[in-house]
């Protein structure tokens, strides 16, 4: 990939990732350097309560520290507020536990230099390499593979991806709004619906590196209904704007 | 129903009036917002009336065709508290909210002042800090 005149801000959500956090950033800076990205690392420090501010600190990347816990829907929306205000080209989420291969950065990021997809979300699922998540997670994931067809006509095979990149033009949309708590099957149906060119590149994602998921078995039902019910209004609320406004508004796209 | 219903009225006439005095005092120190006392003081002061006022309920409850009077009282206080709740949580959702935006604003202005800081470098390493850590 030649020079890219594309400024690049990777998005880093972190709550108590001690223990692989340091790793992911490393990984990032070398892939910039391999690949003569222009790339600024963000960390977003959710309220961690272990060790990662203080690791943070000490690492070669731009870091915001959220006073209060917001989860990673209020992590990702302040990294996307950061990336609009100081005027990113294209905003890139990757999860601080180690789980995206930062090797995969050039992959998902082609497709919008090559100015080919509003968002590239990488996917496990389009070739079956690498960790596949278990059983049950799948089948969650099929329901909202679709639930998005059905709401958006859009396949989308990997809708629980927290690995994926935005241009500019995405970028102003998620300023203006992006879900609270489990964002990433939400946002799908946002950008559905605001006719943005969604596009799933396949990646290779590995196991955890260390923390533990933020989903566990138990919250599961709840997560299935939260993003049911969460998908089902921002549906309907965009629908509405669309029909007062002709067009979905509240975004300032200056693509 | 002549003779029961002194002792009743008395006791919930106090009680209204203690509740009344016990909210004016939440306002007076600042405890409460006026706007969400609105509600505790117009159920105060229907239930002084009723208090006062014994033939009311019945001939309410009549009139609706209620036959059992205090099943009227039951449902009516049923939907205003149901009706104040769902307020409570419309309101809790807007906090929630502001404070999301409020943490957003701060996180970047924090990181705005640490990169001043760093800008600035060295002199102003023996200055107390700005903005201590909670």
């Amino acid at each position: 990939m030649e020079t890219a005149p594309f400024r690049v801000l990777v998005v880093v959500p972190c709550y108590n990732e001690q223990a692989a956090i340091a790793q992911v950033v490393a990984e990032i800076n070398e892939v910039k350097q391999q690949n003569n990205l222009t790339i600024d690392v963000l960390v977003v420090n959710d309220r961690s309560t272990d060790n990662s501010l203080a690791i943070i600190q000490k690492l070669n990347c731009h870091y915001v520290d959220l006073p209060v816990n917001l989860g990673i829907g209020g992590a990702m929306h302040a990294g996307y507020k950061y990336a609009y205000r100081h005027g990113y080209d294209v905003a890139v989420q990757m999860d601080g536990d180690g789980q995206h291969p930062a090797e995969e950065l050039p992959k998902i990021l082609k497709p919008i230099f090559d100015g080919q997809a509003d968002v590239v979300i990488g996917s496990r699922f389009l070739e079956r390499t690498g960790f596949q998540s278990t059983f049950a997670r799948r089948l969650g994931i099929r329901y909202f593979r679709w639930l998005n067809q059905f709401l958006i006509g859009k396949s989308i095979h990997d809708s629980t991806s927290g690995f994926r990149a935005f241009n500019r033009r995405t970028i102003s949309i998620a300023n203006a709004y992006y879900p609270d708590e489990y964002p990433e099957p939400e946002s799908i149906v946002q950008f559905g619906l605001h006719k943005l060119r969604i596009l799933e590149v396949p990646v290779v994602m590995r196991e955890r590196q260390g923390g533990t998921s933020s989903i566990t078995l138990a919250k599961s039902v709840y997560y299935m209904f939260k993003v049911t019910m969460g998908t089902l209004f921002l549906y309907i609320r965009l629908q509405n704007n669309q029909r007062s406004h002709g067009i979905i508004t509240n975004c300032h796209s200056d693509t | 129903m002549e003779s029961l219903p002194i002792v009743i009225q008395i006791l919930s006439l106090t009680g209204a009036l203690l509740f009344l005095f016990f909210i004016a005092r939440l306002i007076v120190n600042g405890k409460l917002r006026e706007e969400y006392s609105f509600i505790w003081i117009v159920c105060t002061i229907i239930l002084i009336v009723f208090s006062i006022w014994r033939k009311g309920l019945e001939k309410i409850s009549l009139m609706l065709g209620v036959y059992y009077p205090p099943s009227l009282i039951f449902l009516a206080a049923i939907f205003v508290i149901i009706i104040f709740l769902v307020h409570l949580s419309v309101v809790n959702s807007s906090m929630q909210q502001s404070v999301k935006e409020l943490t957003h604003e701060i996180a970047f202005l924090k990181k705005e002042l640490a990169d001043l800081r760093e800008d600035q470098n060295k002199p102003l390493a023996g200055r107390s800090p700005l903005v201590t850590e909670a």
